[in-house]
């Protein structure tokens, strides 16, 4: 393709940082690339809001008793924690990020098929967040993440309205992200680039844009609802007045739980190229691996109702939930199964992103294997609401999505930002991250396992030990979070400008410039090899040049 | 939401006549802009889907209630807003057509017959909920819909808790209707706009097209609103 850039590098090629400079050429951008780098800063910043939330919630943990906040103020933390998290934070992450900036270059388009509605998905983004912060700043919303009815609709005096249109209007950024990648997929491929040689990556966005498309619209009518009945007092989801508040958590929950899927399936796609690429393979069952991707979209949205177990559904209908939420657990073996039979017998390098993609396949395996525990009806009954599901859903949403993030943060940084990052520094801060991540939350499965209920500020005596280590360790884990935010910005300006293809990595994405032009490629690509061809690259007589196809 | 999808198109379309930089024909990018709206009404099925869950599960509840309250709302302007609304699905096929083959005065006449048909539907609604807001049916503090007979049982007064809850609904699912009513000639007056300035053509004439999925979508919304709020009692 574009192969004639990598002979020689002149101090400023023209690329999409330097095309244009100034605020407005950020702002009124629609460059997927740039509006990438808008949502990086954005999340981080949510990022690390929540962080600081999660923060003050470990340390009142510290010790048994209330001593650095109250009931009320412990509350509105884990609210505001979970909420900037889920909606600020992890739905966002990987789509809005690395998905913008490379979706369109793995299919080898010039952008996505719409350039302002991806601006405007990024506005939407900023004012859910304004009006997040204004409702946190103003007094905040005590009812946990989940909004449950009738608490929120005719009980707390906190701003459930306000934080429920933050959520709204973020809610359809999400849904035009998704909009805009199904139709950049099926309509934007360049010539030759048939669905089976699409990269596992795009494979992942495909389904989790469904889940966008189709789960978000529903949780957007349910707020709608919730702030309707509370400000105008009807009784739609009010027991008192004939209302139903199970009707509530069906609704909730049939956006919320594939909503976890929204997060999981893109880190799943970048763990999926950091493991080829690493392992120098084709990944082992190319076809299993990307249908396993639908099929967890699919059944994600057939069993919500395990968050229900003891909500006072009938038996059957959990029985039925229950053997659904364990059919969920096929496709996520599939791809464990698959990525390990790619690291059988590959030549691995250990590599800062691949330690991230090794942390996320025993994390997310053991986040996976929880979540059949508390799929198992009697199982829950004993740990529903307790720490355990705590650590559960922290496995996956931290210890998964989260370490996909960072490998992929790191993986593409020299693509996004035209430098390489400290690689030493950063194997550390991947090791700092996973330890400091287990001994946050694996103490949490034996704490919850032992009854201790989640969102009480005080606790009995008997569990300090095991807090004290689980405050120990998300400090350990705020230094390794810290710490790529630190250095990605010093190699900015400081890293070794980056070659075109720093792993020597097969996709589009890799043939191009790095940092890219505007328009991503010199000219059209035209596809004709399948996707990770690592022994085709790897093939001694093509060492030196970049390949000639 | 829904018109930003068209508008988003169309400003570029004015800086650049032919095509857009990032799509490599006009089909493609024709392609690209219906499946982008198809995919919206989908997001939109969902949307109203919620609404339409809680009502089934609430008429199989409270069933004779749902039915009292639901005769309690006028069908005759129910049935005229039906018949209206199928004739903007008319007219706004006749746009899409006139655009096609280049007819500018029937493509603009076609649009101001649509948009003039939907001001029609959003006036008989503001009559409907006139009427209702005399009657003390809206939900809330002046509620009241005591000693109402359920049908079929001349003995039992309906619950006015669980009528409260047909009214909810009523408001909230009309309203989000009328709602998109009034984005849509918000839609459509854009279009006119842009078919008076003669920019619409054979070659392209998206925005018609797929401004026109949207209108349908609005009518068929309608159309199952219609039947679940005004007839689900109503004998001969």
């Amino acid at each position: 393709m574009s192969m004639a850039t990598v002979t020689v590098q002149p101090v400023e090629r023209e690329n999409y940082l330097n095309k244009e400079y100034g605020v407005g050429s950020w702002l009124f951008t629609t460059d997927h690339k740039r509006i990438a780098l808008l949502y990086l800063m954005s999340i981080t910043f949510f990022f690390f809001i929540g962080g600081f939330f999660a923060l003050l919630i470990r340390l009142e943990l510290l010790t048994p008793v209330g001593d650095l906040v109250q009931a009320d103020t412990y509350n509105k933390l884990f609210t505001m924690h979970g909420m900037v998290m889920v909606f600020f934070f992890l739905i966002p992450s990987i789509p809005a990020v690395l998905g913008n900036f490379l979706v369109p270059m793995m299919i080898g388009a010039k952008d996505l098929a719409f350039p302002r509605i991806n601006l405007l998905s990024w506005y939407l983004y900023i004012i859910g967040g304004i009006m997040m912060l204004h409702c946190m700043l103003t007094g905040g919303v005590d009812t946990g993440w989940t909004f449950y009815t009738p608490f929120s609709t005719a009980f707390t005096n906190t701003k459930i309205v306000e934080a429920g249109l933050a959520i709204f209007v973020a809610g359809f950024s999400s849904i035009l992200t998704g909009l805009n990648f199904v139709v950049t997929i099926h309509r934007m491929r360049a010539p030759g680039m048939t669905w089976s040689r699409l990269p596992l990556f795009i494979w992942a966005h495909y389904a989790t844009s469904i889940i966008q498309i189709l789960g978000t619209p529903v949780i957007a009518i349910t707020i709608v609802l919730v702030a309707v009945e509370r400000t105008l007092h009807l009784g739609i989801f009010d027991p008192r007045l004939g209302g139903d508040p199970l009707l509530f958590q069906h609704l909730f929950w049939f956006y919320s739980h594939p909503a976890v899927y929204i997060m999981i399936l893109p880190s799943m796609g970048v763990v999926t190229e950091i493991i080829a690429c690493f392992a120098r393979k084709r990944i082992f069952g190319y076809s299993f691996v990307a249908f396993s991707s639908i099929a967890i979209a699919v059944f994600g949205f057939l069993v919500w109702a395990h968050h229900m177990f003891v909500a006072g559904i009938s038996v059957y209908a959990a029985l039925v939930f229950s053997l659904l939420s364990y059919a969920v657990a096929v496709p996520s073996a599939v791809k464990v199964f698959n990525w390990t039979a790619t690291l059988y017998k590959g030549s691995i390098h250990y590599d800062a992103p691949m330690l991230y993609a090794f942390g996320f396949i025993g994390l997310f395996t053991m986040g996976g294997l929880t979540g059949l525990f508390l799929a198992a009806l009697g199982i829950d009954v004993h740990v529903t609401d307790t720490y355990f599901v705590i650590a559960h859903f922290h496995y996956i949403m931290v210890g998964g999505a989260l370490m996909g993030y960072l490998g992929g943060l790191h993986f593409w940084w020299p693509k996004i930002s035209g430098r390489l990052y400290p690689e030493s520094l950063a194997r550390l801060a991947a090791l700092i991250v996973f330890l400091g991540f287990n001994l946050t939350f694996f103490p949490q499965f034996i704490l919850g396992y032992l009854g201790m209920p989640r969102r009480y500020f005080q606790y009995p005596q008997e569990f300090q030990v095991l807090n004290v280590l689980s405050t120990a360790g998300a400090t350990v884990l705020g230094v390794g979070y810290l710490l790529p935010m630190l250095y990605f910005l010093w190699s900015m300006r400081y890293g070794k400008p980056a070659p075109d293809n720093p792993w020597n990595a097969a996709g589009l994405e890799w043939m191009t410039s790095s940092p890219p032009t505007t328009f991503n490629f010199e000219k059209e690509p035209v596809v004709t090899w399948e996707a990770y061809n690592y022994d085709e690259l790897d093939a001694p007589h093509k060492e030196e040049v970049p390949v000639v196809r | 939401m829904s018109d930003s999808t068209v508008v988003g198109l169309h400003h570029e379309e004015q800086h650049h006549p032919e095509l857009l930089h990032h799509f490599a024909e006009p089909q493609q990018q024709r392609d690209a802009a219906s499946l982008g709206m198809w995919i919206f009404l989908g997001t939109e099925v969902m949307f109203f889907g919620g609404l339409f869950c809680a009502y089934l599960i609430y008429r199989r509840w409270y069933f004779g209630d749902f039915g009292a309250a639901s005769k309690s709302i006028d069908a005759t302007l129910g049935a005229t807003n039906t018949a209206v609304l199928i004739c903007s699905s008319l007219t706004v096929v006749l746009a899409v057509w006139a655009a096609q083959t280049a007819r500018r005065t029937l493509l603009i006449g076609s649009l101001v017959i649509t948009m003039l048909l939907g001001l029609v539907f959003l006036g008989i609604k503001g009559k409907e909920y006139k009427d209702k807001f005399e009657e003390h049916h809206v939900p809330g503090a002046s509620f009241s819909f005591d000693h109402v007979p359920i049908p079929g049982h001349a003995d039992q007064y309906a619950n006015p808790r669980h009528a409260e809850i047909f009214f909810s609904l009523y408001f909230i699912m009309t309203g989000l209707h009328a709602l998109h009513m009034i984005i849509g000639l918000g839609l459509f007056a854009w279009l006119l706009f842009m078919a008076w300035k003669g920019r619409f053509t054979p070659e392209y004439h998206t925005p018609v097209e797929i401004g026109g999925l949207y209108w349908h979508f609005v009518d068929i919304v309608w159309i199952y609103l219609f039947p679940l709020l005004y007839l689900i009692d109503r004998h001969p």
